[in-house]
C-alpha cells in the first residue's frame, strides 16, 4: 500500500453516492443513504454484521445489483481509462466440471482473448499464486485454501482495476485464512499485481485491522456507515502489538456503542407497545454458557469484547447477538468494549435449573415486549391459545417476513424455556396449557 | 497425480502428434462398433422415408428373421423422439428459467402436459402428421415418434427446469462478474449444471417409452389401421394371431435391444456425464461403462471430433462481446403493464378452454358428460385400491431392500429392466386367464393398468429407506424399537416424501395406461371393463373425435384434481414433519 500508492494525487477509482437498496416488495430497507469513495492504492474493509447489506453494496459495486436508489461507479483516471471489477467469493464459486486451468480463463474467454495469449496469462497467474503443478486438478481434489486460491488466480488474471472480496477467508480454517492473507498482502505490497484498489467484505474485525487502510463500520437493518476508521500501522502488522489490540478493542466499542442506540428501535417507527423488535436467533444454552464464561474465573463479571471472542473462539458476527441480547434482558450491560454482568446475572450463575428458569422469566416479562404481549393475550382469552400466525401478522407491520419469523421463532424458543408460554408446532399456536 | 505440463502448452510438436494419432487396438473396437451402428442406422432410415404403400405391400410378418430388422425401426423411432425431446428440453426450459414471463406460461403447461393422457391424442396426432407427409411412411413414423415424444418431452423439460433454478447463485454471480455471453455461460454453467439429472431423466424416459412404442405402432383410427414395421406391432400381430412363440420373441428380442442401448448408449453417457455432477468432495464410487472406457482410450476419435469442437469455438468467436457490468434489473417492471400481462395470459387461456368446449359440445349432449364423469369415478376407483394394494406389497420389499444396500445394488439392474419392459406384453396371458376362468373383466382387468407404473413405487421406498441415516437405525435397534413402532416411527418417517413422489407418478401412470388397459384382447376375444380409459379407447376406434375429446377433458380434470387435492397436499406434509435432515 505505501509501496503502490503515491500519497500526493490520489485519484478516486469508485463513487458511491446516496445509495439505498430494498428487497422485495419495497418494504425491507437494507442500505441506507450510502456514500463511499475509494480511492487508488488503498485496501479498504466494509466490516459489519450480517444483515448490514454490506455484501449488498458490494454488488452493486460489481454491477451484479442495480441500486433502487442512487449510484454506485467506476471511475475512469488517467492511468486507468477503462476501469474493471473482478470478484472473489465466499464460496469460491468454482465450476466444479472445469479445471483449475479452465476455471481460471473462464474470464479471458469472455474478453475474446486469443487462446495461446489467455493459456499463457492463466499459467502465469496460476503460478503467482502458488497453484503450479495443479493445471489440470479438478477443484474437488483441492482443499479449500487452494480453491480459494483458484478463485483469487480466477480474478487476478483479468487485470481488474479493482478487486472484490466478498468475506473470502471466512470458509476457511483459521491457519489456511492467515497464510492466504499474508500471500495476498505480500503481493498487493510488492506490486506485483496490477490491482488498483481491493475493496473486502468481512464480519472479522482482526481480520479487517490486519489487512485494510480504512475500515468502515457498517450498523444492520437498515446498513449505514457508522463509523469510518483510518488504520495507520505499518505493514506487516502484528496481532500482539499493543496499538493493535487498541485498534480491536476500539471497534468493539463502536460497534456495541451504536447498538446501544440502535437495538430498542429500528426504522425510525416507534409502535405503541415496543414489539417491533428483531430478536436475533439466539438459544439459551449459549446465553447461559455465555453467563458462565464472564462470571467465571479470568473475567469475574467483567469481560473485553475481544478477549470473550478469543476464549470462545468465536467471531465477532456470532458474539455480538448473544451479547446484546444479554443487554436487553439486563443480564449486562456495555462499558466501552467491555461487557459488564448485572447482579441478576451473577445470580443466574450460581443458580439451579429451576432458580434459572425463574431468573429467565422473570427478564423475559419486564425487557421483552414480545413475551409481554402474547402472554397478555393467552391470559385474556378464554381458551388461553392463540395461533402464532396472529403475532408473526402483527410483526409484519414492523418487519420483513424473514425478521418476524425469526423474531417469533426466538421468542418461542426464549418462551418455551422459561416456561412461560407453550407452543404447537403442529396447530401453530400458542397456549398456557403446561406452562406453570 | 502428476499434473501434464506439456497439455498447458498451446501446440504440441508435430513428432509427438504423429505419435498421439497413431490409431491403437480401442480405436479399432470404436470403429467397428460406430461404424456398424452408422450402417444400421441408414438401414433403418430408408424404410422410414419408404411411400406410404409399402406398409401394404410387405405387412409386418411374424417370422424371427425379420425381427432384427423391427427391432432396428423401433430402436430408432425411440432415439429419433429421445433426440426430439432433448432438443425441445434444452430450448424450452432454458427459456422458461432464463426469462419471467416464458416461465409463467412454460412452467404450468408443463405441469399440465406431465399429466395429460399421451395415448388418447393418437387419435388426433396421427390424422395431422399424416396430412403433414402425405403418401410417405414419414407421416405415421412421426405420428409414433410424436407420441413418444409426448411421453418423454414434458418430465425432461420439468427436471431441467428445476435444475435450472437451482444452480447456487455465486456461481452465476461469477458468469456475470466475468462477462460472460447468454450463449457463453449456457455452454459452461447451465448445460453441464443440468446434466446428470438431464441424463437420468432420459433414461427413465426411455424405459417409460416402450410402453407407448407397444401402443403406437399399430394404430387403429376410424376405418384406417396403419402398422408400422417394428416390434410394437409384430407383438401386437402375434396377439392378433394368437401366435404364443412369436410373443415370446418379440419379448426377447425386446430385452436384447434394452440390454444393447442401456451398455452402448445410456452407460457410457452416464459414466461421461459423472463429471458433471455438482460436487466439491470427490465421490469414491463412479459409474464404469466399458463402451465409454474404450471411447476414452482412442487415440483417432479426438482428432475425428476435433472439427466440432472448432466449429463451435468458431461460433463463439463470431457472437458479440457483452458489455460489462450491466447489472440485471432485478425490480419489477411498472405494474399497469405487469396487470395487463396476468389479464393477457388469463384472457388467453380462458379464450381457448371455451373454443375447446364449445367446438366439442356441438357434437354433445350434456348427459355425454355425466357419462364420462361417471366412467372416470369407476377408473379413479380403480387407480385408488390399486395404488394401496400396490403399496402394500411393495413399502415392505422396498424397505427390506433398501435398508440392505448389497442387495440394492444388485437388485437395481433388474428392477430398471422391469421397469423398461412394457407391461403391454402382459396383457394377453391376463385375456386368456379371464376368459378361460370367465371372470369378471370390470375387476380382473383392472391389474393391468399398475404393472408397468408400480415400479415407481418401489423404486422410490428403495431410495427412501436407503437414505435413512445409520445413526437413526442404530439408535432405533439400541433401544429395541421393532414391529409395528418400527414402522411407525423410523420407516415410514423415512420413506414417506419419497414414496409420495413415487405414487404420484404411478397414479399419474395408471389413469393414463387405463387407456389400454382398460380394452384388452387376445386374437379374437375382446375384453371391456368399464371406465374412462376404455370410453376413450372405444371413441378412437370409431374415430368419435367429440368422445375422444370429451375424455381427454374429463380425464385431465381428474388426474390434475387428484395431484392437486391429494399428493401435493401429502408431499407438503412430508417435506414439513417428515425430513430427516
Amino acid at each position: 500500500m505505501m509501496a503502490s500508492a503515491a500519497p500526493a494525487e490520489k485519484h478516486l477509482l469508485v463513487e458511491v453516492k446516496g445509495l439505498r437498496h430494498f428487497y422485495t416488495g419495497e418494504e425491507h430497507l437494507v442500505l441506507d443513504d450510502v456514500n463511499l469513495e475509494l480511492s487508488q492504492g488503498e485496501i479498504v474493509g466494509l466490516l459489519g454484521r450480517s444483515g448490514s447489506g454490506k455484501s449488498t453494496l458490494l454488488r452493486s459495486i460489481a454491477g451484479l445489483i442495480r441500486p433502487s436508489e442512487g449510484v454506485a461507479r467506476l471511475v475512469p483516471g488517467p492511468d486507468v481509462p477503462d476501469p474493471s471489477v473482478a470478484m472473489v467469493f465466499q464460496t469460491f464459486a468454482l465450476f466444479p466440471w472445469l479445471t483449475v486451468l479452465e476455471n481460471v480463463e473462464l474470464g479471458l474467454e469472455a474478453m475474446k482473448v486469443p487462446t495461446a495469449q489467455a493459456r499463457a496469462r492463466a499459467i502465469a497467474a496460476i503460478d503467482l499464486i502458488g497453484l503450479d503443478g495443479f493445471e489440470n486438478a479438478y477443484p474437488k481434489e483441492l482443499s479449500g485454501g487452494m480453491r480459494q486460491r483458484v478463485g483469487l488466480a480466477r480474478a487476478l488474471v483479468v487485470n481488474p482495476s479493482l478487486l472484490l472480496m466478498d468475506e473470502p477467508f471466512s470458509a476457511l480454517d483459521v491457519l489456511t485464512a492467515e497464510t492466504l492473507r499474508t500471500d495476498l498482502l505480500d503481493l498487493w505490497a510488492e506490486a506485483r499485481v496490477p490491482i488498483k484498489s481491493i475493496l473486502i467484505v468481512t464480519h472479522n474485525i482482526e481480520e479487517a485491522v490486519l489487512m485494510c487502510d480504512r475500515i468502515l463500520v457498517f450498523s444492520s437493518n437498515p446498513g449505514r456507515v457508522v463509523a469510518e476508521i483510518r488504520v495507520d500501522l505499518p505493514q506487516p502488522r502484528d496481532r500482539l502489538d499493543p496499538a493493535f489490540r487498541v485498534l480491536v478493542d476500539d471497534i468493539y466499542a463502536r460497534m456495541t456503542a451504536r447498538t446501544e442506540i440502535n437495538a430498542p428501535m429500528r426504522d425510525g417507527l416507534v409502535p405503541a407497545n415496543g414489539i417491533a423488535m428483531v430478536l436475533p436467533r439466539v438459544s439459551t444454552n449459549s446465553l447461559a454458557g455465555l453467563i458462565e464464561e464472564v462470571d467465571g474465573t479470568p473475567f469475574d463479571g467483567k469481560a473485553s469484547m475481544s478477549e470473550l471472542a478469543d476464549s470462545l473462539q468465536l467471531e465477532a458476527d456470532e458474539l455480538f447477538p448473544m451479547a446484546e441480547t444479554l443487554q436487553l434482558l439486563r443480564f449486562a450491560e456495555f462499558r466501552g468494549a467491555e461487557l459488564v454482568l448485572t447482579p441478576v446475572a451473577r445470580r443466574y450463575a450460581q443458580g439451579d435449573v429451576d432458580q434459572r428458569k425463574a431468573l429467565f422469566a422473570q427478564a423475559l416479562a419486564q425487557h421483552v415486549p414480545l413475551v409481554q404481549h402474547i402472554r397478555r393475550v393467552l391470559d385474556e382469552r378464554a381458551s388461553h391459545e392463540a395461533p402464532a400466525r396472529r403475532f408473526r401478522d402483527e410483526l409484519e407491520d414492523y418487519m420483513s417476513e424473514d425478521y418476524a419469523d425469526e423474531t417469533l421463532r426466538t421468542v418461542t424458543l426464549w418462551g418455551r424455556y422459561a416456561e412461560v408460554f407453550a407452543y404447537d408446532e403442529d396447530a401453530d399456536r400458542f397456549s398456557l396449557e403446561d406452562a406453570h | 497425480m502428476s499434473p501434464d505440463r506439456n497439455s498447458a502448452r498451446p501446440l504440441p510438436a508435430f513428432s509427438r502428434m504423429l505419435r498421439l494419432t497413431r490409431p491403437n487396438r480401442e480405436d479399432v473396437i470404436a470403429l467397428v462398433i460406430l461404424a456398424g451402428l452408422g450402417v444400421l442406422f441408414f438401414r433403418a432410415g430408408e424404410g422410414a422415408v419408404a411411400p406410404l404403400s409399402t406398409l401394404r405391400l410387405e405387412p409386418v410378418q411374424l417370422n424371427a428373421s425379420y425381427l432384427p430388422y423391427y427391432a432396428l425401426r423401433t430402436v430408432l423411432r425411440m432415439f429419433a423422439a429421445l433426440l426430439a425431446s432433448t432438443v425441445f428440453t434444452l430450448v424450452v426450459a432454458t427459456l422458461a428459467a432464463r426469462s419471467r414471463r416464458a416461465g409463467q406460461l412454460i412452467v404450468p403447461a408443463l405441469d399440465i402436459l406431465q399429466s395429460v393422457p399421451i395415448l388418447a391424442f393418437l387419435t388426433f396426432t396421427v390424422t395431422f402428421f399424416m396430412g403433414l407427409f402425405p403418401g410417405s411412411v414419414l407421416g405415421v413414423e412421426a405420428a409414433s415418434i410424436f407420441v413418444i415424444f409426448t411421453s418423454q418431452a414434458w418430465n425432461m423439460a420439468f427436471s431441467f427446469y428445476q435444475s435450472l433454478r437451482s444452480i447456487p447463485v455465486d456461481l452465476e454471480e461469477a458468469t456475470q462478474v466475468y462477462g460472460l455471453s447468454p450463449i457463453r455461460r449456457f455452454l459452461k454453467l447451465d448445460l453441464p449444471y443440468g446434466t446428470p439429472a438431464l441424463v437420468w431423466n432420459a433414461m427413465m424416459s426411455m424405459s417409460g417409452g416402450w410402453f407407448f412404442v407397444v401402443a403406437s405402432e399399430a394404430i387403429t383410427v376410424g376405418n384406417t389401421t396403419v402398422t408400422l414395421p417394428g416390434i410394437g406391432s409384430y407383438l401386437a400381430v402375434a396377439i392378433e394371431r394368437q401366435d404364443f412363440r412369436a410373443v415370446a420373441q418379440a419379448v426377447g428380442a425386446m430385452a436384447l435391444v434394452i440390454l444393447a442401448y442401456d451398455q452402448l448408449f445410456f452407460r457410457p453417457i452416464v459414466a461421461w456425464a459423472d463429471r458433471f455432477r455438482f460436487e466439491m468432495v470427490a465421490s469414491t464410487e463412479r459409474p464404469q461403462s466399458w463402451v465409454f472406457d474404450i471411447l476414452r482410450r482412442t487415440r483417432l476419435l479426438p482428432v475425428l471430433l476435433a472439427p466440432l469442437g472448432a466449429i463451435g469455438r468458431l461460433l463463439l468467436a463470431f457472437e458479440p462481446r457483452v458489455a460489462r457490468r450491466r447489472a440485471v434489473d432485478s425490480r419489477r417492471s411498472h405494474p399497469a403493464f405487469e396487470w395487463l400481462w396476468q389479464a393477457f395470459v388469463v384472457t388467453a387461456v380462458l379464450g381457448a378452454l371455451l373454443l375447446t368446449g364449445r367446438s366439442v359440445m356441438r357434437y354433445l349432449e350434456w348427459h355425454d358428460v355425466v357419462t364420462a364423469v361417471l366412467l372416470a369415478c369407476l377408473t379413479m376407483i380403480r387407480v385408488l385400491v390399486l395404488i394401496v394394494l400396490a403399496s402394500a406389497l411393495w413399502v415392505p420389499i422396498g424397505v427390506w431392500i433398501g435398508l440392505r444396500p448389497a442387495w440394492a445394488e444388485r437388485l437395481q439392474p433388474l428392477a430398471q429392466f422391469l421397469a423398461a419392459f412394457p407391461a403391454n406384453v402382459l396383457f394377453p396371458f391376463v385375456v386368456i386367464g379371464i376368459v378361460r376362468w370367465n371372470l369378471t373383466p370390470d375387476i380382473w382387468l383392472s391389474p393391468l393398468m399398475i404393472l408397468g407404473t408400480q415400479w415407481y413405487i418401489l423404486f422410490n421406498v428403495i431410495a427412501g429407506a436407503s437414505a435413512i441415516p445409520t445413526d437413526l437405525r442404530e439408535a432405533a435397534d439400541m433401544f429395541h424399537v421393532r414391529g409395528w413402532q418400527w414402522w411407525r416411527q423410523v420407516a415410514i418417517p423415512g420413506i414417506f416424501p419419497y414414496y409420495v413422489t413415487g405414487a404420484l407418478t404411478a397414479s399419474g401412470g395408471s389413469w393414463n395406461a387405463s387407456i389400454v388397459a382398460e380394452v384388452a384382447s387376445w386374437g379374437n376375444h375382446k375384453l371391456v371393463a368399464r371406465g374412462l380409459g376404455s370410453y376413450i379407447a372405444e371413441a378412437t376406434t370409431a374415430g368419435d373425435y367429440a368422445r375422444v375429446g370429451l375424455g381427454i377433458g374429463v380425464m385431465c380434470v381428474f388426474v390434475l384434481g387428484f395431484n392437486r387435492l391429494l399428493w401435493r397436499p401429502l408431499y407438503a406434509y412430508g417435506e414439513r414433519r417428515m425430513r430427516l435432515t
